[in-house]
């Protein structure tokens, strides 16, 4: 047994009294192998309040909720401690672990209730949905008729704002839209009017505005019906706007817990505060990963840049506020016949359709040198179409990409050399744009092999190089991916694209996958790399949090059309388009 | 090199990377061979296949010191002393025909697969890179190969171009390479949508080197769970048609016609049957309890008990 | 809809017979230049080879051969043996009836039974009975099915017991359900070679499903496990698996081949390998065609199994 980390507690709800109708008391979960996931985890909800349990990857956020219901996934077995529950209108309570299946079966779904993290995967594809929240019903033996329960049915969809007719209760899962699902889940959930609600993760993967519909449906749902909520989850905006009080997981342990504000505003743990250093916020209070990136010495002030300098001019447009001091020496290049005084890069009325469906339309975007855009757009908004149009993954389009003047062809295969060079890209998933087979310093060389510059020994000194830039370390070169965890593959990808000494950067959803402090780090890194380089980056994502924290420019993509376009502050400030201030009032605000 | 912060960010970003429950964190790569031994299946698998293939590569080589005859000479004596096993239907000595009785088994079958492995391999992997009508239209010829069984096609085969080895194992190799083409297709369908593939070809890397550089090494491990069950099969059907004549013809000693020639006398001088039958089942045993260690070992790539 | 998919496979199916009845009068065609000597053996006559080459049809050029052949098919006229002189047809008629019901018979037993042992093992997996019976699968699927056939005669009919007969012993002509007990050993060796694969897809199959999200969501919300896995679990695998017994289903047209030698059982089996022999190309090519009819029917039945369980197809209304 490991010995217990000491929770920094901000008030005395935690003690026993009425109001716990949960409460977990040293919980110790072990793998079948006898490691330990939770190191004695020690909460309690209070019924009609929601308690938000907040943790990165690898926290066992999820594991201590599927505790509470006596769930353990493949793997994973009870250790010690106790759960245990005071069900309404019972004076005594429950042991959750001492309970046999059929006790514990007659728990799930009446007294504790789950809503998972994706509905698509939970909800049975082979059952229509009406039959899906009668069958809770029908197993616990709601009400004395048949009657009863179809009412109920139609009366719990109609709560979560779909409709309750007996067509729509015939309908396929896949017959409905992702929100619509999720609400089905949460209707599923309260049918039985339960006591606890155990939430995992529920919106994530749901788009913005969705989210927000979901979170006040669930919200409402919990008040009316006094029920005592915990929800999981490692977005820290979500839970500012749903929970009353959080709690804050680390690697099996609880190390701070309190109200929300309280723990958000005046966190005391140190991991707590760390964590709210990372969290990016619209309003750009402060400069995330801020501690990481100062104290790196910039070991070499790398001086290789291809900036294009027309005329003896150097780069005007300053946008960012950093040194010019140690800036690169300017290597006037010219891709074949560049035109003086044109744009780095300069996307022009692309467009491009599958079909009847119009994926792209007119898109016209400018960058130059040291300049970050950032490209907004939730899913379906074409944004990684367009990405990957410029970087010239993507050949069916109308419409011209130049780099310095010159208009590039459509596919990489058909472009020079140089122009390949110039524009680089990263991949969104670090797992998947890494081969497994392949030890990382193989599969950077591969641009240089590809360009056919230098020998075998240039090419090794400029992976290792590339490498030290973005904080790995030559060490690395030997490693495979498989060895490595999300956010130091992102960091071999991102070097990956940095071998070549590119002028522009497309970056495609690069801190998606990854925690919220990786994300950080991995925002700091590009800040420097375009002060270092004068890196021209086009940053695309659905995450609006992050704009003030990496973005000169903000283009609004909606729909395949940009319906904002302008500086950072000043379309989040005073946004020209319905869909932008939309957007803006609909995210959770940290 | 790092601060506080970043100490944290490295501990963190070591523990996993996206599931709920945490696995061991950077789990070293453990080479397949490795992965296949750890197991009992391969262990067993490997000793047992290796052990048959031995005896029957080195039998004929043993034979003259083992028995002193050949394997077609006619014993005098029936159940003579220094004939072990005694003789078969025709009198001869049934070890020596035993030892000789192997090789072209082991030969044919190795040689079906690898035709098999080559052509179905190559032919998959294409049809999931280059797409599209190409895809298309391997996909129906497959289909019409699946059509018929192993068997029937190499009896028709047979029927038509007589019972020769080059027969044998083309036939046999042939038809492996539709069901080979499957698996390796929908095995490159997977990595295909990888972002390394997209990474490759951004790069500009020949399409070529793309298919053996990246997306090769990535899908060795069906296709060696493949190549084990094919050996398998290989063996099972060139046995066969061994045992219903059409294989090597008399008066050559062959352990599946060794079989058709004895079976009358099974209930009087079981030797003749039984030598050849337990050791084709132990072959054929050993090598799927293999392919079923690779198909194992593939699973992960660290050791698993 | 439904009927249109279903009219779509049928096509499908068609096509695939006329390109294997192409591929099957192809082989013929790589038939040695004196084909007719080369089946008779060179101490034919030449009346013989002349007759032959005309019922062979082999002075007519290659594409007219093939479609009076083709066109003898679907009127049932399979075309004359070159070893007995008469139709084909004939030859082929009352062995169909006794191959079929060996096949019959094993298909009876072999899928329900592998498809039990293949969910009890999902259910028990990691467990020592998992194991053992993961082991005894992958030994008889290893063996091909002479082997198995000769362990069975060795047990069973000479060494070990001798209750039951190693040979069918019937005389031709005679229905082979009259004596019933000769059918017990070939149907048992097909059993046994074919019962491992259903019980490995299955028990793949069914663990698969069993790890699915929307089976936990099931147990979470608190069904009981029986229902869990009847009406949750069982459906989504039967698809999969659908396919996999059709796959063995049609083998068994092929495997049914080696038993039926092996016991001497008067069936199609047994006509094929003396059609080969004799290198009767015509028979050959009527069985093949036969086998290749199995598989399609077959799989067109997998298919349909395949959309009636899956809602996205159904509903594509």
């Amino acid at each position: 047994m490991s010995p217990k980390t000491e929770t920094v507690r901000h008030d005395d709800a935690n003690e026993p009294n009425e109001k716990i109708v949960l409460r977990v008391s040293d919980l110790r979960v072990l793998t079948n192998a006898g490691d330990e996931i939770l190191h004695g985890v020690d909460f309690a909800l209070s019924r009609g309040e929601i308690l938000g349990l907040v943790g990165e990857s690898g926290s066992g956020k999820t594991t201590a909720g599927l505790a509470c219901m006596g769930h353990f996934r493949e793997g994973l077995k009870f250790g010690s401690g106790s759960v245990s529950i005071w069900p309404r209108g019972d004076a005594t309570h429950l042991e959750v672990g001492d309970l046999d299946e059929v006790a514990l079966r007659d728990l799930r779904g009446s007294r504790i209730a789950y809503i998972p993290q994706d509905p698509a995967l939970s909800l049975n594809p082979a059952m229509r949905v009406g039959e899906q929240i009668r069958e809770v019903l029908d197993i616990h033996g709601f009400g004395a008729s048949e009657k009863e329960r179809t009412d109920r049915v139609a009366e719990v969809l109609v709560d979560v704002g779909l409709p309750g007719d007996r067509a729509y209760q015939r309908r396929w899962p896949h017959q409905l839209s992702g929100g619509q699902q999720q609400r089905i889940g949460i209707a599923m959930a309260f049918a039985m009017y339960p006591d606890v609600l155990i939430l995992d993760e529920p919106t994530t993967g749901l788009d913005v505005s969705t989210q927000s519909v979901v979170l006040d449906t669930i919200r409402q749902m919990t008040v009316a019906n006094n029920v005592a909520g915990l929800y999981i989850t490692h977005d820290l905006a979500v839970i500012k706007d749903i929970s009353d009080r959080v709690a804050v997981m680390l690697r099996g342990d609880l190390v701070e817990e309190g109200p929300v504000s309280a723990v958000l505003e005046r966190p005391q743990h140190e991991y707590t505060k760390m964590l709210m250093a990372a969290v990016p916020d619209l309003a750009g209070r402060k400069t995330i990963g801020d501690g990481a990136a100062e104290a790196k010495a910039v070991a070499e002030a790398v001086e290789k840049t291809h900036i294009l300098v027309s005329a003896g001019e150097k780069s005007g447009d300053s946008e960012t506020e950093r040194t010019d001091a140690d800036g690169a020496t300017a290597s006037a290049r010219d891709g074949g016949g560049g035109v003086a005084n044109a744009p780095l890069l300069e996307v022009k009325d692309v467009a491009l359709a599958y079909g009847k469906a119009q994926i792209l339309d007119g898109i016209n975007l400018v960058l130059e040198p040291g300049e970050c855009t950032m490209l907004l757009g939730e899913s379906g908004s074409g944004k990684t179409t367009l990405s990957q149009c410029v970087a010239g993954l993507n050949d069916d389009y109308q419409g011209s990409v130049k780099l310095r003047g010159t208009e590039l062809a459509r596919s990489t295969r058909k472009r020079t050399n140089e122009q390949r060079v110039g524009i680089q890209y990263v991949f969104q998933s670090p797992f998947s744009s890494l081969n497994p087979r392949r030890s990382i310093g193989q599969s950077l060389t591969v641009p240089l092999e590809m360009s056919g510059e230098g020998t075998a020994v240039s090419r090794k000194a400029a992976v290792e190089e590339a490498l030290d830039s973005v904080r790995l370390g030559r060490t690395f070169y030997h490693r495979r991916p498989g060895d490595l965890s999300g956010g130091e593959r992102q960091r071999a990808a991102i070097a990956r694209a940095l071998v070549n000494a590119p002028s522009v950067m497309v970056c495609d959803e690069i801190t998606s996958a990854l925690d919220v402090s990786v994300q950080a780090s991995i925002v700091a890194l590009l800040r420097s790399l375009r002060e270092e380089r004068q890196l021209a980056m086009l940053f695309v994502t659905h995450n609006i949090a992050l704009s003030r924290h990496i973005a000169d420019n903000l283009a609004v993509l909606n729909q395949g059309k940009i319906v904002d376009y302008g500086p950072t502050a000043q379309v989040l400030e005073d946004p020209t388009h319905e869909y932008t201030r939309a957007l803006i009032a609909d995210v959770p605000k940290f | 090199m790092s601060t506080d912060a970043n100490s944290l960010d490295d501990l963190k970003s070591a523990a996993t990377d996206a599931a709920e429950v945490p696995k061991e964190s950077a789990t070293t790569y453990v080479p397949f061979y490795k992965r296949v031994l750890a197991q009992k299946q391969g262990k067993i698998g490997l000793t047992i296949t290796v052990v048959i293939v031995v005896l029957a590569l080195c039998g004929p080589l043993l034979l003259p010191w083992a028995t002193g005859n050949t394997a077609t000479q006619f014993v005098t004596k029936p159940f003579s002393p220094y004939g072990l096993f005694g003789s078969d239907n025709l009198g001869r000595d049934v070890l020596s025909r035993f030892l000789a009785g192997g090789v072209t088994l082991i030969v044919y079958g190795v040689l079906a697969t690898a035709l098999g492995m080559i052509v179905g391999a190559l032919v998959g992997m294409l049809a999931a890179y280059i797409g599209g009508t190409f895809d298309a239209v391997i996909m129906r010829i497959n289909d019409v190969f699946l059509a018929i069984p192993q068997l029937v096609f190499a009896l028709l085969a047979i029927t038509v171009l007589g019972p020769q080895g080059w027969v044998l194992v083309t036939v046999i190799g042939l038809t492996h390479a539709p069901r080979i083409a499957r698996v390796a297709r929908s095995a490159t369908l997977g990595v295909i949508t990888e972002d390394y593939i997209k990474a490759a070809e951004m790069y500009a890397m020949p399409r070529w080197k793309v298919l053996i550089r990246e997306l090769l090494p990535n899908i060795t491990g069906p296709l060696s769970v493949e190549a084990g069950l094919r050996l398998t099969y290989s063996i099972g059907y060139i046995a066969s048609l061994s045992f219903l004549g059409l294989g090597l013809q008399p008066p050559a000693a062959d352990w599946g016609l060794m079989i058709n020639e004895n079976r009358i006398a099974l209930s009087i001088q079981p030797w003749g049957v039984l030598l050849p039958v337990v050791a084709i089942a132990l072959l054929t045993i050993g090598t799927n309890l293999l392919a079923d260690s690779f198909a194992r070992a593939t699973a992960s790539t660290s050791v698993e008990a | 809809m439904f009927g249109k998919v279903i009219g779509k496979r049928l096509l499908f199916s068609a096509f695939i017979l006329i390109a294997v009845s192409l591929l099957v009068f192809g082989a013929t065609l790589l038939l040695p230049g004196d084909a007719a000597r080369a089946i008779l053996g060179q101490q034919a006559t030449p009346e013989r080879i002349a007759a032959l080459n005309e019922q062979l049809g082999l002075d007519q050029p290659a594409w007219q051969r093939y479609f009076t052949w083709l066109g003898g098919l679907f009127v049932g006229d399979f075309g004359t043996s070159s070893a007995t002189g008469g139709s084909v047809g004939a030859l082929l008629g009352d062995r169909i009836g006794a191959s079929f019901i060996l096949m019959g018979l094993a298909a009876i037993i072999s899928v329900p039974l592998g498809i039990g042992l293949g969910v009890y093992q999902a259910l028990h997996r990691g467990k020592r009975r998992d194991q053992a019976m993961t082991g005894v699968s992958l030994v008889l699927a290893a063996m091909p099915e002479f082997v198995i056939g000769i362990g069975l005669i060795a047990i069973f009919a000479t060494s070990v017991f001798q209750i039951l007969p190693a040979v069918t012993l019937a005389p031709p002509g005679e229905p082979v359900w009259n004596r019933p007990e000769q059918l017990i050993l070939p149907t048992l060796t097909l059993i046994l070679v074919v019962t491992p694969y259903i019980v490995r897809m299955m028990r793949a199959t069914m663990i698969e499903v069993l790890d699915s999200g929307f089976v936990e969501m099931a147990r979470l919300k608190g069904v009981p496990e029986k229902r869990v896995i009847m009406r949750h679990a069982v459906p989504h695998a039967l698809g999969p698996v659908a396919q996999v017994v059709a796959i063995q289903l049609a083998w068994l047209a092929g495997g049914v081949v080696v038993v039926e030698f092996l016991f001497r059982y008067p069936g199609l089996g047994q006509a094929l390998i003396d059609a080969v022999t004799y290198r009767d190309v015509q028979v050959v090519q009527a069985i093949s065609m036969l086998v290749a009819a199995v598989y399609v029917v077959v799989n067109l039945a997998a298919d349909v199994v395949g959309i009636l369980t899956n809602p996205k197809l159904r509903s594509a209304a």
